[in-house]
């Protein structure tokens, strides 16, 4: 047996021997160790100890540190030189750190915890936005300090680089909204009535919707990863103390390419939606072209058409603003910057669609 | 037999980046129980040499043996065991911020051993408190300082019981004290486990104080350009790039 003891009159001697490598026999370390803990004197024998590794030091460290009573008696002499060193280093430095506080809450302690929370997260958000429109106002007074490159590289990035997503998913929901249109038109032999919906649903908001979603899943989530790392780097901490405000530097050229970009994309949104559905109706139901055409431009409201692209200019500072919030608001661990960019691109959406609702009943009541 | 004394062997080494050749014919011997040193001046190739040995970057050229096998030969199963013998602490811990220490610790442990929980747990206690940090079990990496980090870093190197341990500049970022602490750590871990230690640095009080053997790696020449004991080396400095490496530019 590689580890055995014995005990008489206080005192427990602990036998090593053999190959002790890889040790993990734990009854038999559950019976030393509760026989450790009885004793005054504990001594160890190893001289039939042949090989030993960290599993034999990690189980003499805990019996000499944990198991035994205070001022017990331990005689390691018999042990092997390099593993009484071993041992002498673990206990060497011996300071306790004072523990991690980790006190429990209770439900109510929980609640109003997450109402500050909130309450924190509404104001540094109002903060936020307070210093990104003051940005917007120095930078219209030609006071803003914004580097010309920053602005643009998210210029490109936005715009022409943006275009190939933007067509392909537009041009896609303006296949499917043909598509399932006409099946339900068909039954009522009006199937031309799909140039109609395509048209006033694509321009009115499905250009903007499709847009918006897929500039928070490219741009916004970007835009959260870039700024979140240089927190992490403790860049952001470098600009402040040159003294440069955040929000002029890094808000500032995203905002404002997401202010312009975003209209235009979803007008090239529109179009594609358009396409799409002709696309279909002309190739697969069979409805003569000009017709199509002349049905979809008496469906085609200036107004209609205007809303849209206010949606898009909308969604796009929604984009900016919560792809920068969460950036700026970044953690510095290595985790926190994966977080900071799934929360900017919930957000951006959420926020998208709450904020579409509420412009709808607006619209609704103004009566345009 | 004089093989078996040598653990690492670099032989006619060349290590490049695409086109751009950073070392060129490096050839070196580690021997078991070694503190073997790895210095020169910052962009020399330190790093870059440091990632040779540990399996992680192919040398454009030469070989690299350890226990007599040729690594980047080997089959993909045989080289994972070489570098399992191998622990590495890098510059910053590159502990996983989203586990506390012990789970650090514990988690080559759990991949790599059958050993009972009671048993790992042990280990991991027994690993922090060789470097220096008992108790702190529960602490997460950004709750605890750069050497601290260090040293949980060191712990994890050490969980597997390593033939040899790698340290990429470890007292970078350090102050001279924990930098000290830290030495004596690695000499303390070199004589009482008997491990095989390669250190990369340019601290020359950290190259005096542990160094057994070492290399310089000479910006200019691309090659090693000083082997042996840094005392001796010192006393008689084979050319003026070590000399001034050594005295710290005074000479
Ligand atoms: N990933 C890389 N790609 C290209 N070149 C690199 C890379 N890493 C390092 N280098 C080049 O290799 C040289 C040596 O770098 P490194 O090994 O990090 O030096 P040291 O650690 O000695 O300071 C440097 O000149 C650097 O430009
Ligand atoms: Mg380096």
């Amino acid at each position: 047996m590689a580890l055995d003891f014995s005990t008489e009159q206080q005192k427990l001697t602990v036998v090593l021997s053999g190959d002790m490598r890889r040790y993990d026999d734990q009854t038999r370390i559950a019976e030393v160790m509760s026989a450790a803990a009885r004793v005054k004197e504990i001594c160890f024998e190893a001289a039939g100890l042949k090989d030993w590794d960290s599993t034999t030091a990690a189980l003499i460290y805990r019996l000499i540190t944990r198991e035994i009573k205070p001022k017990t008696k331990v005689v390691t002499a018999s042990l092997p030189e390099d593993l009484q060193r071993l041992l002498a280093l673990a206990s060497a430095v011996d300071r306790k750190p004072a523990q991690p506080t980790m006190n429990k809450e209770c439900f109510l302690e929980k609640l109003g915890g997450w109402g500050l929370a909130v309450g924190g997260g509404i104001k540094k958000a109002l903060a936020f936005m307070k210093e990104a429109v003051a940005s917007l106002v120095r930078f219209f007074c030609g006071r803003a300090v914004m580097r010309r490159v920053d602005f643009e590289f998210a210029l490109e990035d936005c715009g022409y680089k943006a275009i190939g997503i933007v067509s392909l998913v537009s041009f896609m929901v303006g296949l499917i909204l043909a598509f399932v249109g006409a099946l339900q038109l068909k039954m009522f032999g009006a199937q031309i009535y799909i140039a109609s919906l395509v048209t006033i649903g694509m321009i009115r908001i499905m250009g903007a919707i499709m847009a918006g979603i897929i500039i928070a899943g490219r741009t916004g989530a970007a835009y959260a990863a870039t700024i979140g790392t240089m927190q992490v780097n403790e860049e952001v901490d470098a600009l402040k103390t040159f003294g440069f405000s955040v929000s002029d530097f890094l808000v500032l050229p995203r905002l404002l390419s997401l202010m312009i970009t975003m209209p235009f994309l979803t007008m090239l949104a529109d179009i594609m939606g358009m396409i799409g559905g002709a696309f279909v109706a002309v190739l697969i139901l069979d409805i003569s072209a000009p017709l199509y055409w002349q049905y979809s431009v008496s469906a085609f409201g200036l107004n209609n058409f205007l809303v849209g692209i206010f949606h898009g200019f909308v969604y796009g500072l929604i984009i900016a603003g919560c792809g920068c919030y969460y950036g700026v608001n970044c953690g510095r661990n290595a985790d926190s910057v994966g977080v900071a960019t799934t929360r900017a691109v919930v957000a951006s959406i959420v926020i998208m669609i709450v904020v579409t609702g509420l412009l709808t009943l607006i619209f609704e009541a103004l009566g345009i | 037999m004089k093989t078996d004394k040598v653990k690492i062997k670099g032989e006619n080494l060349t290590v490049a980046y695409g086109d751009n050749v950073v070392l060129r014919r490096v050839n070196f011997e580690v021997e078991k129980g070694d503190i073997f040193i790895i210095m020169g001046g910052s962009g020399c190739g330190k790093s870059s040499l440091l990632k040779v040995l540990t399996g992680l970057k192919e040398p454009a050229a030469g070989k690299v043996l350890i226990d007599g096998v040729d690594f980047y030969a080997a089959d993909t199963a045989e080289q994972k065991k070489i570098m399992r013998n191998g622990g590495i602490l890098y510059q910053s811990g590159a502990l996983f911020s989203s586990m506390t220490l012990a789970e650090n610790i514990a988690l080559p442990l759990q991949q790599y051993t059958d050993y009972s929980a009671a048993m790992i747990k042990d280990l991991v206690a027994l690993k922090l408190a060789l470097v220096g940090l008992r108790g702190y079990e529960d602490f997460y990496p950004a709750e605890i300082s750069g050497g601290m980090k260090k040293r949980a870093g060191l712990a994890r190197a050490m969980a597997l019981d390593p033939d040899i341990l790698y340290f990429d500049e470890p007292s970078a970022g350090l102050d001279p004290v924990s930098a000290k602490l830290l030495d004596d750590l690695i000499l303390e871990i070199n004589q009482s486990l008997g491990t095989t230690i390669v250190v990369i640095t340019h601290e020359l009080s950290s190259i005096f104080a542990i160094g057994k053997n070492a290399i310089y790696l000479d910006s200019e020449s691309k090659t090693v350009s000083a082997y042996g004991n840094p005392h001796e080396l010192l006393k008689n400095p084979p050319n003026r790039n070590v000399l001034s490496f050594l005295t710290g530019g005074r000479e």
